[in-house]
């Protein structure tokens, strides 16, 4: 885990590659791609064409002025055609926002799909290793961004850009003497801008650093409220909090202050601009040079206003820009991982005994399954019974290369069984179902079920043949009906009721407001941990797998209700393997075979009884609870 | 609520008052400027005096220096004043949290209750800066340029009593229109954010049940949800800037028509008509950010509400005034208390508990899930208020201490614990500051983490990570115990503390209390019988009720419950 203050930098790094590729998301919007392009010029076109018909209009006031007779008609017909540009500008402006509201949208929500999509498809190992805040602010802050540069910065970049280029060509043909003057000042408004936006860019940094600091500050404390009440840490929670937001509020403040004089800045150095226009407009006029005249020195003047205008909005736009590529190349970088490998071939497959043992495919619901297992080598298709038969031949692992969990595991166990880990904590027994299920990946053939090298079983149908129960039970919002059926979705209401009476739940959920139709939280606050345990049992029973995981699936729950459940639980088990996790030893008691681990080793294995009699250290654990010396 | 808000400006009331202040400057110059425009086109270009030229040219470059200062300054003191409120406000949020009771605390989750602190302030602090910028710069601009474009010609100006009145009552029925849209929106956002963030926390259920597809396909309908109410909401709001394009270039067509007219007739000159154009766009620009405004506001609205039910919620235990007496000895007494969770009679977990512990007892907590052990002892150190009867340590009622020394001299290890990012060192000295590494050392090995530590490369200064993530379930709840001992209180609680730890080393930690802490009267919340067997009493706790009292022995013969949690225990260990 990276440490909570570094957060990801605010600046893109390769912004080509990365507007490309947000970019490719728009595809199917093509056409109306061109249409908003053609909009958006239409629209800053109009806007352009618009003050240039005012010339015209001037010159025809001026005329009448000199002549002493109005060219009425004329004036009314550059006026009408000044409005018709109008018209079509302030339509074509609203017809590109539309669209491009349509493409933004559709655009974000491929991008949030895709990066789900991507979520749900990596290793264990990933989430292992990123923290939750820094994945969902993928969601939030990232998306966010990078919606503000669609809907708004995108328009304006290319707007701004065609009034910058249309202007500027207008002045030159103008007049090219008055445009040396333009020159100058945009070479003097590129070195403010980029003095000040360096200075805002790396003050904006500071405040992304400060604010990670703060909200992974905030995000602890407030996580472990309880423990500061106990431990009455207020104040001294409170004075590191001043101390960090303190820290903030001066970056912060930096950064914005940047920003905020921009605007004024750019706005006050096209008066400048202006000013010096005018007296050299004015100079030219009085002594002649260039024929220049009254009319295009009061255009010339407007097109000086109209030129600063856009340059300010790029430079204001530009921060965010830069936001929005730097989030989205965080977005991408997680679309780009490697998903969970799985190359397996061998699938589950529902099938029908012959009277002569042989297996058939079918799709009828009998109750039975096979491996589909194609062969390569002589195309052939073989088909195996899932009985649940789990074997580990001489397994090593480590989460990390250099640091084992495992050393060396070998164990069997037959269908039906029920195979129990004990050990201290941290002596591997978690990572062992890990294995089985293939959160993680061992080397080839160590690990075979049903006598396939489970590397060879694609994964989802692997998983389809097991359930697991975990420690923490995580419930999603919806129904506690929803949430028991999330172990089969085709489970009917009678089966979700069978199973939640196995698990003993049903007596607490019918007390419960609305019955099974009561509305669980996220975090199924409503409740009690043991509670949640028991649906999570039930969720498990509805799935009906042949292999059954349970770490430490009834750590939650007291004894006596686990002594009551124990029956339930023993139909559940029947038939099935079992591979049960518990510090309880009475939980495991009643294993066909239970392995006592330590430091990634089997130390001991047999029953209860034959570790009894061993008098190893099993018996010492067992007994441990009565010798309290 | 605003007061409430805004009363955390504190400090930063003079930037905040002066930024607008200085905006005034800033605008005065902005709409003076256009005089001078047409005063240079006017009377100096088209009259050929460059002397003229010059002279205006120069007062305004002054001007615009002058603007420029009151900009720059006006930058400087809203972002001062913004970055300052959201620092109060961050501030004030965080230490109403520590002054919160776990009561107030469940009520708003934590998970709520970082969003506010940390997303629903940057919203407040951004509209807040555009707020200060802008609530007075366009009013200001509206009317200086309306006054301008008045003085400069009263009869063309006409034209603006039309325009204004239709652009400003279309951008407002747009933004009434639009509002309730975007609440919607926002709660659509909620949902897809929640459901992210379950596929996180459950990532590992969602695999092992094969429900990648399925999730996949709820969160897609989720995003094309918000896409869908974002259309629905910005279609609208989007049509604001056409209108006002629409608004204001028909003024500038009126105002070339009628001021052509005009000026054919001499009553103006053609650099008062085209100053006036650029007053067009000042006022009609000053109307479109006052509706920027207003919608940046409805979207701000909802974090300032969620901000203020922080800051108004009232803390539901306090420490009385003035009490200054401290617990006599670690004896404890519950004299029929009644609890529940909602302040009322009616959905009691505990009821009617009378209770009496010596000073320096060990008393052992059984009972089944849900028979409210935990609430019981949460009522010790007042995480929570009894709703009906009182509860006694060192000869007062728990509600005279201060809350300060009433916890300092009860310790209790959570349920649900958790360690702070730092080294195992700093989050020992939780429990007491000023620890030396001797009485560190003393109280890990009490709770038999001294061993773990030292195996460690960096032992005490081992970097525990965010939430602990460094060390096992085991090892973590050993080194809570340990933090909790260095306290040295008169009272220790134990609530199922030793549930990771193996039966071994259970043992050994207990053994080290009774030998060590023989004057500290102990509490064991346990599910393990052998957690509890040698307490000096055990406390049988049967659905909000205490069933029986007695030691082992007695429970053994008297009964039922606890001989059943014993035999659903030792079940097979006689074989």
């Amino acid at each position: 885990m990276p440490p909570r203050n570094m957060r990801p930098s605010a600046k893109p790094e390769n912004t080509f590659l990365t507007l490309k590729r947000i970019f490719s998301y728009m595809h199917g919007f093509g056409v109306q791609l061109i249409f908003v392009v053609l909009g958006i010029i239409l629209s800053s076109g109009a806007g352009i064409a618009g003050n240039y018909m005012l010339k015209p209009l001037i010159d025809n006031i001026e005329r009448s002025l000199t002549d002493g007779k109005w060219d009425k008609s004329g004036y009314l017909g550059i006026l009408t055609v000044m409005a018709a540009i109008y018209v079509l500008g302030a339509l074509s402006s609203l017809f590109y926002q539309r669209m491009m509201l349509k493409i933004s949208t559709t655009t974000l929500m491929r991008i949030r799909n895709d990066l789900f999509k991507k979520m749900e498809s990596l290793p264990i190992r990933y989430f292992d290793k990123h923290t939750h805040g820094e994945l969902m602010s993928l969601y939030t802050n990232d998306t966010d961004a990078i919606r503000e540069m669609l809907s708004n910065s995108v328009a304006q970049f290319i707007g701004s850009a065609i009034t910058i280029v249309g202007v500027f060509t207008a002045m030159v043909i103008y007049s090219w003497r008055l445009t040396v003057i333009v020159i100058a000042m945009l070479f003097i408004i590129v070195k403010v801008i980029g003095a000040i936006g360096s200075r805002s860019g790396k003050g904006f940094m500071a405040q992304q650093k400060a604010i990670g600091a703060v909200n992974g500050y905030i995000e602890e404390m407030i996580d472990g409220q309880k423990v500061v009440k106990v431990f009455t840490h207020e104040d001294e929670a409170c004075a590191e909090f001043d101390k960090l937001n303190e820290e903030l509020c001066t970056a912060a403040t930096r950064a914005n202050t940047f920003a905020n004089i921009l605007m004024p800045v750019m706005n006050n150095l096209s008066y400048i601009h202006y000013a010096a226009t005018a007296i050299a407009g004015g100079i030219m006029v009085a002594k002649g040079i260039g024929s220049m005249t009254v009319g295009t020195v009061v255009s010339y003047l407007q097109f000086t206003r109209q030129f600063s205008q856009p340059i300010t909005q790029v430079s204001q736009q530009l921060n965010s820009v830069l936001t929005a590529l730097a989030g989205a190349e965080r977005i991408f970088r997680v679309i780009d991982e490697e998903p969970e490998e799985d190359n397996g071939y061998v699938t589950l497959v529902r099938a029908k005994e012959g009277p002569d043992g042989q297996l058939t495919e079918t799709d009828e619901r009998t109750g039975c399954w096979a491996w589909r297992h194609p062969h390569k080598a002589d195309g052939t298709v073989t088909y195996t019974k899932v009985r649940g038969r789990v074997e580990f031949d001489d397994v090593y692992f480590g989460y990390e290369p250099e640091k084992t969990v495992l050393n060396g595991i070998t164990l069997y166990a037959e269908p039906g069984q029920k195979i129990a880990f004990v050990g201290s904590t941290g002596a591997g027994k978690t990572t062992i179902t890990n294995l089985i299920n293939r959160f993680y990946d061992v080397p080839d053939g160590k690990i075979r079920y049903d006598g396939i090298n489970i590397n060879k079983i694609r994964k989802s149908d692997l998983r389809r043949s097991q359930s697991i129960v975990l420690q923490d039970t995580h419930l999603f919002t919806g129904t506690v009906m929803d949430n028991i059926r999330y172990g089969r979705l085709d489970a009917t209401d009678e089966e979700v009721y069978a199973a939640a009476r196995l698990a003993n739940a049903d007596g607490f959920i019918r007390h419960l407001e609305n019955g099974y139709d009561t509305m669980l939280t996220a975090d199924g606050a409503n409740l009690s941990q043991g509670q949640r345990q028991l649906l999570a049992i039930a969720r498990a029973a509805v799935a009906d797998p042949p292999v059954l995981i349970l770490d430490e699936a009834t750590s939650s729950i007291d004894t006596r209700t686990e002594a009551m459940i124990e029956k339930g639980m023993d139909s559940l088990m029947e038939g099935r393997t079992v591979f049960v996790i518990a510090h309880r030893l009475s939980t495991v008691r009643n294993s066909h075979a239970i392995m006592v681990l330590e430091h990634g080793k089997i130390i001991e294995r047999g029953s209860h009884a034959q570790l009894i009699e061993k008098r190893g250290k099993y018996y010492q654990l067992y007994t441990g609870m009565f010798e309290l010396s | 609520m605003y007061r409430t808000l805004f009363s955390h400006v504190g400090d930063y009331k003079k930037q905040a008052i002066l930024s607008p202040v200085t905006i005034i400057g800033e605008v005065l110059m902005e709409v003076t400027i256009p005089l001078v425009t047409a005063r240079i086109i006017d009377k100096g270009i088209k009259a050929g005096d460059v002397g003229y030229v010059t002279k205006m040219g120069i007062l305004m470059v002054c001007m615009a220096l002058l603007s420029l200062f009151f900009g720059a300054i006006a930058g400087r003191l809203s972002a001062v004043a913004a970055m300052g409120f959201a620092k109060n406000l961050r501030s004030a949020m965080f230490r109403k949290v520590q002054d919160f009771s776990f009561a107030n605390v469940d009520k708003f989750s934590t998970a709520s209750l970082t969003t506010r602190l940390t997303t629903d302030v940057t919203n407040v602090q951004n509209a807040f800066m555009m707020f200060i910028r802008s609530a007075f710069r366009s009013p200001i601009m509206l009317i200086s340029a309306t006054v301008m474009a008045v003085y400069a010609n009263p009869r063309l100006s006409t034209v603006f009593l039309f325009s204004i009145p239709v652009l400003g009552t279309a951008v407002f029925l747009i933004v009434a229109k639009a509002h309730p849209r975007f609440e919607k929106m926002l709660g659509r956002y909620d949902h897809m954010n929640s459901k992210v963030q379950e596929n996180l926390t459950g990532i590992r259920v969602v695999k092992a049940f094969n429900r990648e597809e399925y999730e996949i396909k709820g969160f897609c309908e989720s995003t094309d949800s918000v896409r869908r109410a974002q259309v629905f909401a910005e279609k609208l709001v989007i049509m604001n800037m056409p209108i006002m394009q629409l608004v204001m270039y028909a003024t500038i067509v009126a105002i070339m028509w009628f001021g052509g007219n005009m000026a054919v007739k001499g009553d103006i000159q053609t650099g008062q008509l085209s100053s006036f154009i650029m007053y067009v766009s000042q006022i009609l620009m000053s109307l479109m950010m006052l509706s920027m405004l207003f919608i940046m506001f409805v979207v701000s609205r909802a974090s300032m509400q969620r901000i203020y039910e922080v800051l108004a919620e009232e803390p539901s235990v306090k420490s009385p005034e003035g009490a200054s007496q401290e617990p006599e000895d670690g004896s404890i007494s519950f004299r029929g208390v009644s609890f529940s969770y909602f302040g009322d009679m009616k959905n009691l977990v505990l009821d009617n508990i009378d209770l009496d512990i010596k000073s320096g007892e060990t008393i052992g907590i059984i009972g089944g899930t849900g028979s409210s052990k935990s609430s019981l002892v949460q009522l010790i150190p007042r995480l929570y208020d009894t709703t009906a009867g009182t509860v006694m340590v060192g000869g007062h009622d728990v509600r005279d201490y201060s809350l300060d020394t009433l916890r300092d001299q009860v310790a209790m290890v959570l349920q649900k614990n958790v360690l702070f990012s730092g080294t195992i060192r700093e989050n020992l000295r939780w429990g007491d500051s000023e620890a030396t590494d001797q009485e560190i050392e003393e109280a890990c090995k009490a709770a038999c983490a001294h061993d773990f530590i030292m195996g460690f490369p960096a032992g005490y200064d081992t970097d525990l990570g965010q939430g602990g993530v460094n060390v096992s379930g085991g090892q973590k709840q050993r080194l809570c115990i340990a933090r909790a001992l260095l306290k040295k209180p008169k009272i220790i609680i134990l609530d199922d503390s030793t549930s990771a730890v193996d039966t071994a080393t259970d043992s050994s930690i207990r053994k080290a209390f009774r030998e060590k802490l023989a004057d500290t009267t102990t509490i064991i919340i346990a599910q393990r019988i052998s957690s509890v067997q040698d307490a000096d009493r055990i406390v049988v706790m049967d659905a909000g009720k205490i069933t029986d009292i007695g030691t082992h022995e007695q429970l053994m013969e008297s009964s039922r419950i606890y001989r059943e949690v014993y035999d659903s225990q030792q079940k097979g260990a006689d074989e």
